[in-house]
């Protein structure tokens, strides 16, 4: 599992990359009561808001964490935001990318160096 | 350095807030716990279910003291809003209104007849200006702000009994009852829309008694987020946000709070500043009106979304707005043009710039329980 400064966490699938968000950040967010999901098959660019969540509190993106095609979404986001709370490293990934080459994933932060920095 | 943040004022309960694991966050001037670690949602549906302790220690409590006899001051203090004051009996409390002479919201407020003086809650962030507006307004009335009181809000269906086991006698009050027990001061009110009671209690009495009231079955601590999510569902104003110093009492859908006394006909009609406008509005209608808004999808719109007529005609803004925990929907009210302001009007929200569909519907959302 790699990590990314905005609290996205992003898995290695065969050739595809899942993504999601940390415990760190759904904790953060307080209780998700909306999901909103990218179009499946849409090319993004690193940066672009793909995903919108809202909490009790306020409404946050989901940035794709880099360049790629987003090949599937998880619906079961919209009808039970609340797994993003539950089960956010597991059953509530975001969506699945198809990237060029997984090598782009060596520049984002291990399981330590991400503890390192919500710590 | 200096520094550019001023200083945030710290409750009496604060350690109390901290040690049950309350989140601190900066609120009207204060440090005060948004949630605890149940979270927003949960304590939501707790004070629903069973019983939520709120430490609103924030909010201003003052003394109305009158200087010539009681009836000048309820004169006075009745010259401020355009309410009923000299009709509230001894030892009831009311919900009024400080209007401004545009006939807008300076604050909303309670007020208690205790006999030889009246007690009144004002919003945190409009304290000083209150105390000073009244001050100035009332040269015959001493308004004493209250000093090393905390003030507890215990709400939800189990409220009573909890109460009731640490106060004997609270269970025989009614909605809007107000007591003096001792040195602790009750009224039967609230603002989540369910049963219960707001509670000022001496400084140094204050944590002694709100852990008494937390080891009552069902009773938890509540933060100011699920106050916000349960006072939206109750449909009940914030002010700074549903009205302010823009909003008449009629467009904020308040004409509840404007007793017969103080209308047109009444006994003692008009009187109180803005009352052109406002006496205007309650015969001819006002030009917009505070409703609900249920969106249709599960997208919840806050605070600032524009609204918008099917036909694409901007109508009105949201006021506040979220997610209601309890009716598991998007609620929220603003205020719209009175010819979109009627029951199942279909209107449009601008939300991260898609319209979505959103209809005028009843308030409150879920259902109040107060026990008249």
């Amino acid at each position: 599992m790699k990590y990314t400064k905005d609290h996205e966490w992003l898995r290695v699938e065969g050739d595809l990359v899942v993504v999601g968000i940390t415990e760190h950040a759904a904790t953060q967010l307080g209780d998700v009561v909306f999901v909103e999901l990218p179009e499946p098959d849409t090319m993004v660019a690193e940066g672009d808001e793909v995903c919108v969540i809202e909490s009790v509190k306020a409404a946050s993106d989901i940035l794709a964490p880099i360049d790629g095609e987003i090949v599937a979404v998880n619906g079961k986001l919209v009808d039970a935001p609340a797994l993003v709370n539950e089960d956010p490293t597991g059953a509530a990934w975001f969506f699945k990318m198809r990237v060029d080459d997984l090598s782009v994933l060596d520049q984002f932060m291990d399981e330590d160096e991400y503890q390192d920095l919500i710590g | 350095m200096a520094d550019p943040e001023p200083e945030l004022l710290h409750l009496g309960l604060e350690a109390l807030h901290v040690a049950l694991g309350g989140k601190m966050v900066p609120f009207a001037g204060y440090l005060m716990p948004v949630q605890y670690p149940d979270g927003v949602l949960k304590e939501h549906l707790h004070t629903r279910a069973a019983a939520g302790l709120f430490d609103v220690s924030h909010m201003g409590q003052v003394i109305l003291r009158p200087k010539a006899g009681m009836a000048a001051l309820k004169l006075a203090f009745e010259a401020l809003m355009p309410v009923d004051v000299l009709g509230l009996a001894e030892g009831r409390q009311r919900y009024g209104l400080l209007t401004n002479d545009q006939g807008g919201i300076l604050d909303d407020l309670m007020f208690t007849n205790r006999g030889e003086h009246l007690y009144v809650v004002v919003n945190a962030a409009c304290k000083a200006a209150d105390i000073a507006h009244m001050t100035a307004m009332m040269p015959g009335v001493s308004v004493e702000p209250v000093a090393d009181r905390a003030l507890l809000a215990l709400q939800g269906p189990g409220a009573e009994a909890a109460l009731e086991a640490v106060l004997p006698g609270v269970a025989a009050m009614r909605f809007m009852d107000h007591r003096v027990i001792g040195d602790i001061w009750v009224s039967r009110s609230g603002y989540t829309g369910e049963d219960g009671f707001e509670i000022s209690v001496p400084e140094v009495q204050a944590e002694g008694f709100a852990r008494k009231l937390l080891a009552q079955p069902g009773v938890a601590p509540i933060g100011l987020g699920a106050r916000d999510s349960l006072r939206l569902e109750a449909g009940l104003c914030l002010y700074g946000h549903d009205i302010d110093t823009t909003t008449s009492p009629v467009e904020a859908n308040l004409t509840w709070a404007l007793q017969k006394a103080r209308r047109a006909g009444g006994a003692r009609e008009g009187g109180f500043p803005g009352a052109a406008r406002i006496l205007r509005e309650l015969a001819q209608g006002p030009e917009r009106l505070r409703v609900g808004l249920c969106p249709e999808g599960r997208a919840p719109m806050r605070e600032g979304v524009d609204l918008f007529a099917r036909d694409g005609t901007p109508v009105g803004r949201v006021s506040s707005g979220g997610f209601g925990p309890s009716v598991n929907a998007p609620i929220a009210m603003g205020y719209v043009a009175r010819s979109h302001a009627t029951l199942g009007t279909e209107l449009m929200g601008e939300v991260r710039g898609k319209r979505l569909p959103v209809t005028v519907c009843e308030l409150p959302f879920h259902p109040t329980s107060y026990q008249r």
